[in-house]
């Protein structure tokens, strides 16, 4: 990388006519990425404004590009229609999903890549053609099963916390991820722990994991953020109010007579955004996450 | 080293030898019990359900539900809807997001870094916010398009009430909540193409676009295949985007396969005929995966 800025930068130290025929190039090029950022941009910038707006306001011709003055009046509405526990709820759903999935994914990944077992590469190509269906073939069994299951719960499975999170840790992308990072681990080192006298969860808890933070971390941020904006599954399986995740709450206002379009927007600002600030702290993850979604192992 | 280490274990007796052989077991049982139940049962389950008929469920084991399907008129509009909108989003979205990658990759561009924050943005949006904001910006009366447009002194277009325009702002949704994801890849891919070989092809007076379809494309082909496969799977699965931006309207003319399943199982709560469905639809990404996957070897070859 640090190679190819250099001899970039010494291919740009030319002659003038060249020089001038960049500038020409430059001014298309910015032209091209400014228009391409505004498009990138504009929405979300929409989206805020018009959640600043009373409900009468949101569709008026012309169309506001200011801000207006009942963003806070939207919020109030929003917490009697129910956000707050919608935003509890999606927020615990979320982030119990990142740590169980981590937990068990550098489990699974490590059990992959550091050790030689009877039917290591059957179970893991079993993991490879999971990942090949599509979710929604699960979707009915799965319904019929959170319908019947009674275990730990005084009626069934439905509408409980553990009916999205449990089906979500059934995702074989981390454990292609961190059976990747996993190979990179020194063989040496997790011997001269066992040498020490660390017994095999010491090994993987004490010396493997602190070494695999960065896949952890990215593991975890790209898990929640799945939870976070998942849609289909919580509208299925969520059927009482109080249970209901942030999209599906949103989803029940665009079912109502009267769309508070003023709310909807402010509804879906507050979902958005905190996952806007995740991404601003955690950009490196974020995109490591995303091509490691694509690699998929 | 290894054997070393393991070698005296062994001989301290049978128990130790059972505890380091049942080892990577114990780390992968939590996964393996995780996947059985909510993946592998459901996979199985929902296999057995299509094959029992959803109208005569006493009938054991039957083809009727796929027999169903075949002639299901509603399932076939479905299926046309979303190839459509695979065949105008996935090429549009794809050629977008390589124009920007090998933009922003350019030795000309400063700020590479926020401008591929800026791109990515949309990408960590969740669908159905996606789905509200366009559905804003596209109302027919009064939204902000349509005012543009009114304004330049076009006719207003009828984006929820026209089958055309309804399937072209789905395809616009998409293809803005997805064209950074896919240059972000692509421009992973383009920075590992040793710049050497530019150099080189410049010397030998090879112009930008010659170097472009030489060296950037054959070079970027399992990138380019990878991104086709994903998107393709992705908009063959469509729910969140047709389901709350053109509530598959109008006429079903939006009606993509993913909600056509979720009206059959959860609505009208035809689960066996839902299972069919799905199953239809495994078959369906199987094949459009496998004809890539030639097309790409078959270029391959000559």
């Amino acid at each position: 990388m640090a190679v190819h800025e250099s001899s970039r930068s010494a291919a740009k130290v030319q002659t003038r006519p060249v020089a001038r025929r960049n500038l020409g190039r430059k001014f298309v090029l910015y032209t091209f990425l400014a228009l391409g950022s505004f498009i990138s941009l504009f929405p979300f910038y929409y989206m805020f404004v018009q959640a600043s707006q009373p409900s009468s306001e949101v569709l008026r011709f012309p169309p506001h590009l200011w801000f207006g003055s009942a963003a806070w009046t939207n919020i109030v509405g929003l917490w009697n229609n129910g956000f707050g526990r919608a935003f509890l709820n999606s927020v615990i759903i979320a982030f119990v999903s990142a740590v169980l999935s981590v937990f068990i994914a550098s489990m699974a990944g490590y059990a992959f890549a550091k050790f030689r077992f009877w039917g290591r590469s059957a179970i893991f190509g079993l993991f490879l053609l999971v990942l090949m269906v599509p979710y929604l073939v699960t979707a009915v069994p799965l319904y019929k099963m959170m319908a019947s299951i009674t275990l730990f719960s005084k009626d069934n499975w439905l509408s409980t916390y553990q009916a999205v999170i449990l089906p979500a840790l059934a995702n074989p992308f981390g454990i292609f991820l961190m059976r990747q990072s996993m190979h990179s681990l020194p063989d040496d080192l997790l011997d001269a722990a066992r040498i020490d006298g660390a017994n095999e969860w010491r090994v993987f808890w004490n010396v493997a994991l602190p070494t695999m933070r960065p896949t952890l971390a990215a593991l975890g941020i790209y898990s929640f953020m799945f939870q976070w904006n998942s849609f289909f599954w919580p509208l299925i399986v969520m059927r009482e109010k109080s249970m209901e995740t942030l999209p599906v709450r949103i989803n029940a206002l665009v079912g109502m007579s009267i769309i508070d379009y003023g709310q909807l927007m402010m509804g879906t600002a507050l979902t958005t955004l905190p996952i806007m600030m995740i991404f601003l702290f955690f950009q490196r993850q974020f995109i490591s996450g995303a091509l490691a979604g694509a690699v998929k192992g | 080293m290894r054997s070393d280490v393991v070698e005296p274990r062994r001989s301290s007796g049978r128990w130790l030898q059972w505890r380091r052989k049942s080892t990577p077991y114990l780390f992968l049982l939590p996964a393996l019990l995780i996947f059985a139940i909510f993946m592998l049962y459901p996979i199985i389950s929902s296999l057995w359900l299509s094959f029992h008929s959803q109208l005569n469920p006493e009938t054991g084991l039957s083809l009727d539900n796929y027999r169903r399907l075949w002639n299901d008129r509603l399932f076939r509009k479905a299926l046309i809807n979303t190839v459509f909108l695979l065949l105008y989003q996935v090429p549009l979205q794809l050629s977008l997001a390589m124009i920007l990658a090998v933009l922003l990759n350019s030795a000309l561009v400063k700020f590479r870094g926020a401008l591929r924050l800026v791109y990515f943005l949309p990408a960590i949006t969740a669908l159905f916010a996606v789905a509200l904001i366009f559905r804003l910006l596209l109302d027919e009366e009064r939204g902000l398009i349509n005012y543009v447009i009114e304004n330049l002194g076009f006719a207003p277009v009828h984006w929820m009430t026209d089958a055309w325009a309804a399937k072209f702002s789905l395809v616009m949704a998409i293809t803005w909540r997805w064209t950074g994801y896919n240059m972000v890849i692509y421009l992973a891919g383009l920075q590992s193409i040793p710049y050497d070989l530019y150099e080189a092809a410049e010397l030998d007076g090879a112009d930008a676009f010659d170097r472009f379809t030489r060296i950037t494309l054959p070079l970027m082909k399992p990138t380019i295949l990878l991104t086709t496969v994903l998107s393709t799977i992705g908009t063959l699965q469509i729910f969140d985007e047709p389901f709350l931006l053109t509530r598959n309207g109008p006429a079903n003319e939006t009606l993509s396969m993913a909600t056509l399943l979720y009206r059959t199982a959860f609505q009208t709560i035809e689960p066996n005929y839902a299972s069919a469905i799905a199953y239809a639809m495994v078959l369906i990404i199987v094949v459009f995966s496998l004809i890539q996957f030639r097309v790409a070897q078959r270029g391959e070859d000559s």
